[in-house]
């Protein structure tokens, strides 16, 4: 075994990984249709280049990316585009967001694509422009532009490229999956993306809780040379949170605020690997993904082969969905994962399960009781941060505390909120907290602009105002100076004479008329 | 079809605030019983009236205060608190003593502040002070340990509480004071002249050290608490014990082990100074906290005025817990150890 490092805090909720059979891939079938939100990652939306009664093709340019950080979207099979409006998306907000809803033919045609002959001779940026063009974003949950990523390597020297295949949440088992079925094309798209990062060391993580993942990966490896290295560590949760799986790696943290690469490292997710590979070498773009349906209110759980965009409910049939012990639907794990209102939302590039418990499995939180700071979300916090304080400073909006206690460092695992005994939902107050910490500097530096506004007009208005002064003493200075050398010259007789001359040329002209 | 919306995470780890407050109740058990075997059913007595008058002022208390009495009964924190309370109250206290004791206990040191997880003090500590400072007669005088002197029966027990007219107990020095109170005696010779000392400290008191002790680690065992403040309060105690101890000289403070035997040390290690509410929160506060209420309780016992200090002690560091928090703050993931940000 390898060597590896302790991290801070850490829960073992129970696994429940068995309950979907990692090691075999499902096919989710054809919906009717799929819907596809045009914000599948973070960034920029896609533009669109389809209208409503388009016919498109498998495969085919929906939307392109708008923007640095955006990525393309494709057809995931051969329809026509019948409908572009906001939907319901997965998302925790619950808000709707622009879609484009594709009637599939049934026909599955798809346009012919072509990747690159050898990939090792292919330049860096010709690999990143496939990986872009495939409208790949990281699959484990957060949906970076993956090729934006990719491109650290002209910021920072890098030197190692970790896949993280921990998959430490509990239920899920896509990654696990994925690395039994595909482990070579996973070492394949790590050593693609290793030459592009020009890093010579790649770390395939794995948890000890996968034995056929860690066997699959570890026969894959061999081909790959000394620099591709399986890891392994014991379970714990959230060890595969990047940061996390970083110190267990390395026994280095990432520095506060700062980025995996700053310590020249880039993780990926193995979905994302594979995708890359698929981009590179097959010129396939990014349409489908294992997507774990799970939970005891399904009768057929398993992996599934999910097009993206094919709505939940198609799932929930496809798995077998039992309603009568369920109150909850949920996007992602049982720690991190959030709660859908409905089932009629898409699976997105991000979704790597959707857990449909029994009440039973998973029951619905009792009311909050008092913190009594035992400290037991201390002993959990994978970040060595107070959760317990923390609580006491969000629920006094306590600003100046919350940063003072570090909440910008809480990574939202949940740990803290599994061991509560008072079943206080903690992560939700911290959510709560960044928010306003983030209005309030928002609001900030709006008041910031309309001060320094304020005060660069009162500036010029000073600035006129002392002008104007300088002119006029000018102007008198010139007069006094005027008058004293031609001291004849009164000014004030000056005046009357013209007076004068005024009124009389104006009797003049009103008695010639 | 709706689905409930709830935040993450979705799954809860077995442990409840009652489950935690049931712990320590069973915890109590040791102590209590080896309490009853050496000073007879006072101290039992003790906690079921005191309890029921406990139970009854909460539920008043949350009438009073508008909240749902079922569901905040249900966390059991308000038994730890009169159980707690009534273990160091004497045996044999009359009815009103222990009614003045529960009073302050829950209502000033718990509810005046806003209830459970809201009170700046141990609230069993608050009703222990106050008895201490307004009858310290009735509250200094302890039942004599068996062998001793004679054990009351349970009908005697209860005459103790409500009659307390017509209750004529045997009292006795315990070994703290004899202590304290040694002028010219070496301390060999003090604990020849004396009966009241036993194997290592007091006849008795030794044993209800050592079950509180035995709870206390049970308790660290199960995950209720962690070792920090126990362990610090014990080291910095033994301590301070030894550097006063001056080979046992007429001046002598008592040993390190007599310290860790005696009075309240254990019972105030595992079960006073973990209360979380009004303690210090992190690790390493835990552990400035415990070694500082070490210190001061080895000082009140040695100097002071009171044969025994856990309560004072305790009651001081609540005042600084807050101010200890700000200063052991642990390092967060990705911070640097040493440098203080808002510096």
């Amino acid at each position: 075994m390898n060597t590896f490092f302790n991290i801070h805090g850490g829960i073992h909720p129970e696994e429940e990984k068995h309950l979907s059979n990692p090691g075999t891939v499902l096919d989710a079938g054809l919906p009717q249709s799929l819907v596809l939100p045009l914000s599948q990652h973070i960034g920029k939306p896609s533009s669109l280049c389809v209208k409503p009664g388009d016919y498109v093709l498998g495969g085919q340019l929906l939307a392109e990316a708008d923007g640095m950080v955006s990525v393309p979207l494709h057809a995931p099979t051969s329809g026509t585009v019948i409908a572009i409006e906001p939907r319901p998306v997965p998302h925790p907000s619950a808000l709707d967001n622009l879609c484009l809803e594709l009637a599939c033919d049934g026909e599955d045609r798809w346009i012919e694509y072509r990747g690159c002959e050898d990939w090792r001779t292919e330049t860096p940026e010709s690999l990143i422009s496939r990986i872009s063009a495939a409208g790949i974003a990281g699959m484990g949950g957060a949906g970076f532009p993956t090729a934006v990523k990719l491109m650290a390597r002209e910021r920072l020297p890098l030197t190692t490229l970790i896949i993280n295949g921990t998959e430490c949440e509990p239920y899920i088992t896509a990654d696990d999956t994925l690395m039994q079925v595909d482990a070579a094309g996973i070492v394949e798209g790590a050593q693609i993306l290793a030459r592009i990062l020009a890093v010579e060391d790649i770390l395939l993580a794995v948890e000890d809780n996968k034995p056929a993942a860690l066997a699959a990966m570890r026969k894959a490896a061999e081909t790959a040379g000394e620099h591709c290295k399986v890891m392994t560590f014991p379970t714990k949760y959230p060890s595969g949170g990047e940061k996390q799986l970083i110190e267990i790696l390395t026994g280095q943290q990432v520095p506060a605020g700062g980025l995996p690469a700053d310590l020249g490292i880039v993780c990926q997710n193995p979905g994302t690997a594979v995708a890359a590979r698929d981009a590179v070498c097959h010129g396939k773009p990014l349409t489908d993904r294992i997507v774990t349906l799970t939970g005891r209110a399904l009768m057929r759980p398993g992996n599934y082969r999910t097009r993206l965009g094919t709505p939940i409910e198609h799932l929930l049939t496809v798995a077998g969905f039992d309603p009568s012990q369920n109150r909850r639907l949920i996007h992602g794990g049982p720690m991190m994962g959030f709660a859908l209102e409905s089932a009629a939302v898409p699976i997105v590039k991000t979704t790597n399960c959707i857990l449909v418990p029994t009440e039973q499995e998973l029951p619905t939180p009792p009311d909050a009781q008092a913190c009594i700071r035992c400290g037991l979300c201390a002993e959990a916090c994978p970040a060595s941060l107070l959760p317990q304080q923390l609580y006491w400073y969000a629920r006094a909006k306590d600003q100046e505390q919350l940063e003072r206690h570090h909440l910008a460092d809480c990574i939202e695992c949940g740990a803290c909120s599994w061991v509560c005994p008072s079943h206080i939902p903690l992560v939700q107050y911290y959510r709560a907290a960044k928010g306003m910490i983030r209005e309030s500097k928002a609001e900030k530096v709006r008041s910031d602009r309309s001060r320094d506004r304020f005060e660069a007009r009162e500036a010029r208005l000073e600035q006129e105002a002392i002008a104007r002064e300088a002119q006029r003493a000018a102007r008198r200075a010139a007069a006094e100076k005027k008058a004293a050398a031609g001291g004849a010259d009164d000014p004030v007789a000056a005046a009357i004479a013209r007076a004068k001359a005024k009124k009389e040329s104006a009797g003049n002209e009103e008695s010639g008329s | 079809m709706n689905f409930l919306r709830i935040t993450s995470p979705h799954g809860h780890g077995p442990l409840t605030t009652t489950q935690v407050m049931q712990a320590v109740l069973l915890a109590t058990l040791p102590g209590i019983g080896v309490l009853t075997w050496f000073f007879g059913p006072g101290t039992l007595i003790n906690i079921l009236f005191g309890g029921l008058l406990a139970l009854a002022l909460e539920y008043s208390a949350l009438r009073l205060r508008d909240r749902n009495p079922k569901r905040y009964l249900q966390d059991y924190s308000v038994l730890v608190t009169s159980t707690l309370l009534c273990i160091a109250l004497p045996p044999y206290a009359p009815w009103w003593l222990v009614t003045a004791g529960i009073l302050s206990a829950v209502i000033l040191g718990k509810h005046v502040f806003g209830g459970l997880g809201y009170n700046p003090f141990n609230p069993a500590m608050v009703g222990y002070v106050v008895l201490l400072i307004s009858f310290p007669l009735q509250m200094s005088s302890w039942q004599a340990p068996r062998g001793l002197g004679e054990i009351p029966g349970v009908a005697e027990s209860l005459t103790a509480l409500l009659v307390p007219a017509s209750y004529d107990g045997v009292t006795m020095a315990t070994p703290l004071d004899i202590l304290r109170q040694n002028k010219g005696l070496l301390l060999d010779d003090l604990y020849n002249n004396s009966p009241q000392f036993g194997q290592w400290a007091g006849i008795g008191w030794e044993w209800v050290n050592i079950a509180f002790l035995a709870g206390g680690a049970w308790l660290i065992y199960r995950g209720i608490f962690t070792w920090h403040a126990p362990v610090a309060m014990l080291f910095t105690l033994g301590l301070c014990a030894a550097i006063g101890f001056d080979s046992g000289s007429s001046e002598s403070g008592g040993s390190p082990l007599f310290h860790w035997l005696s009075g309240a040390t254990m019972f105030g290690a595992f079960f006073i100074i973990t209360d979380p509410v009004s303690g210090a929160t992190s690790n390493r506060g835990r552990l400035v906290f415990g070694a500082l209420v070490g210190v001061l309780l080895y000082l009140i016992r040695v100097a002071g005025n009171y044969p025994d200090a856990v309560a004072f002690a305790v009651l001081i560091l609540n005042f600084a817990a807050p101010f200890i928090d700000q200063y052991t703050q642990p390092v967060t993931y990705g911070h640097k150890p040493s440098k203080r940000d808002d510096e």
